[in-house]
């Protein structure tokens, strides 16, 4: 087991404010603090070479979390290890170990060529020249760069970037990556692009990948896991095949007809999403029904042209998990 | 130190992507100071010496003052702008690379444009050389370098102390300009002009008089103790680095439970 977390607990102090000017006053000498809990006990291990995909709702805890990990915040209470450090003791050796990537932030220097910024992080994480040499190269490869590692960081588009950011936490080979929102605000040609490469990257180097995210297709593109957190606990933890087997038992049905007027027997066990005189689209519970006996039912009463049934998306499956823990 | 150099390049070469705007702000900052300067320079017209010191033996103590308030503006630069870095949530990059924050954070900016302003103040400090009469030794070349460097480490000291603060509030921190721009202006004369309670701050709390008072009776051979206690007097001013790193790492400790 690489990372291991045990009943880690954090809660901020913040201070509460209502507006107008006298109350601004009042606030210069005395303030209300309302104690927020951002974490709870929250558990899990995490094996070598396991891309981990950590959601929930905004505000949920995993910003948190991720820092903690990364060794930024000390939590109030819990046990984490990686790597067999204590994050948040040893910091200098233990970050070594790790690369963090925060999809709003830049780690990059501003105004020089980015290639100037990798040999600087190489001297912070005293790299040696060898292992910089062969890294970069492959970096470069891999995540097509060559034509943009002379340009300035301000020059280049956000998807550039977003490339050149995870290049650069990866230039001291960490055996850990965590990446907050790395697909945030890009196209899709750049999120494919970056999903490809987070994968390639983790299977060959076999990283072991923490990542939040908000795009559900990052995850059902890259995570063979899913830890679900909402307003500071943990809910889910599981596979993503487990996950679809337990909460994504509905199917989309689309039946296309040669045209009719016949007047289709709704009385199937199923939702109509949608129906015109040659397409009915219908959801189906799998656990209440059976797609081919509806399907039967249907071409006993018109000529079908083409069925296509579509899993739910991850991203339905989701918002009904939100829901069913109201977070 | 070799990263620090690297640190330094970096951002060197940055601020070279903009020529103009920097050598029109290096020029400013020659002649901010420099009207000052004249400030003083009339204001000696007016009265010809302050409680027994002439114009050019504050003159060198204005010039020595000034100096050390440029270079550390230049190299502290990171501690004295410390507020973005934390209000940008920057600071939180900073504590996952394998680097002390001190070093990290010095290494975070660097304001070349300083340049103007240690340039003015080599121009007082020749101008003042050239008209005073002083018995040149080695030890006291040594001492006049070591009260630059001393006033250097203070004026960081405060930067770090402000910077601190930012860990608490961020809209707090004018009040260190109180001690970095007005202890610089205080220190600009030498300090028992001033009244017992302000000189002894400036002894003991925030230690200017070994930068500028003490040593500076000893450079103009106005004392009579053993050389060496004057040569050493300003390194006293180092030290006082050490309490401010050690709040520093109070306020890291802070930050990384509180996370705000």
């Amino acid at each position: 087991m690489v990372i291991r977390v045990n009943g880690l607990a954090k809660s901020f102090k913040v201070a509460k404010r209502s507006s107008g000017l006298t109350e601004a006053l009042k606030a210069l000498f005395y303030r209300k603090h309302t104690i927020v809990q951002a974490l709870q006990d929250i558990s899990f291990s995490i094996e070598p070479g396991e891309i981990v995909g950590y959601i929930g709702p905004n505000g949920a805890g995993k910003s948190t979390t991720i820092k903690v990990m990364s060794g930024i915040l000390v939590p109030d209470q819990g046990t984490c290890e990686i790597m067999g450090f204590t994050p948040w003791k040893n910091r200098a050796n233990y970050v070594k170990n790790i690369g963090v990537v925060f999809g709003q932030r830049s780690q990059l220097w501003w105004d020089v060529p980015v290639i100037d910024s990798f040999e600087l992080l190489k001297d912070i994480y005293k790299v040696s020249y060898h292992d910089y040499q062969e890294n970069l190269t492959m970096l470069i490869d891999l995540l097509n760069l060559k034509d943009i590692i002379h340009t300035p960081v301000r020059q280049l588009s956000l998807g550039q970037r977003m490339r050149c950011e995870i290049a650069a936490s990866l230039i001291h080979n960490p055996k850990i990556l965590f990446l907050d929102e790395p697909t945030i605000g890009l196209d899709a040609v750049s999120k494919i692009a970056v999903r490809k490469f987070i994968q390639d990257y983790a299977k060959e180097k076999k990283v072991t990948v923490v990542l939040t995210t908000h795009d559900m297709s990052d995850i059902e593109a890259l995570a063979t896991r899913i830890i679900l957190i909402g307003k500071g606990q943990l809910f889910y933890d599981g596979s993503v095949t487990t996950l679809r087997e337990s909460y994504g038992s509905q199917k989309i049905l689309t039946i296309d007809y040669q045209k009719s007027n016949v007047e289709l027997d709704t009385s199937l066990q199923s939702l109509i999403l949608s129906k015109t005189e040659e397409r009915i689209i219908l959801r189906v519970d799998t656990k209440t029904a059976n797609v081919s006996k509806i399907i039967g039912q249907l071409s006993s009463q018109v000529e079908l042209i083409d069925v296509s049934i579509e899993a739910e998306p991850i991203e339905d499956i989701i918002i009904k998990l939100y829901k069913e823990y109201q977070i | 130190m070799f990263i620090f150099g690297k640190y330094l390049s970096i951002l060197l070469k940055a601020q070279m992507q903009y020529r103009v705007s920097f050598l029109l702000l290096s020029f400013g900052q020659f002649f901010v100071p420099f009207s000052v300067f004249a400030g003083l320079y009339f204001l000696f017209e007016q009265f010809g010496q302050i409680k027994g010191w002439s114009f050019y033996e504050v003159g060198l103590c204005f010039a020595i003052i000034h100096m050390a308030f440029a270079i550390s503006e230049c190299f502290g630069r990171g501690f004295d702008s410390f507020s973005q870095l934390v209000a940008s949530g920057d600071f939180d990059r900073l504590l996952v690379r394998p680097r002390s924050t001190v070093l990290q954070v010095l290494g975070s900016k660097f304001e070349f444009t300083r340049i103007g302003r240690l340039l003015q103040s080599l121009t007082v400090l020749i101008i003042v050389l050239v008209h005073i009469e002083i018995d040149w030794t080695i030890a006291k070349v040594i001492t006049m370098m070591l009260m630059v460097v001393s006033g250097v480490f203070i004026f960081v000291g405060i930067f770090i102390l402000a910077a601190t603060l930012c860990f608490w509030t961020i809209q707090a921190i004018e009040v260190a300009n109180i001690f970095t721009d007005g202890g610089r202006e205080i220190a600009q004369y030498p300090l028992d002009i001033y009244k017992k309670w302000v000189t002894r701050f400036f002894t003991f709390v925030i230690p200017f008089a070994t930068t500028n008072y003490i040593p500076l009776n000893y450079l103009l051979g106005k004392t009579d103790s053993s050389d060496l206690f004057y040569v050493f007097i300003p390194l006293a001013g180092i030290l006082f680095i050490l309490p401010c790193l050690l709040i520093w790492h109070y306020g890291v400790k802070h930050y990384r439970s509180t996370g705000s």
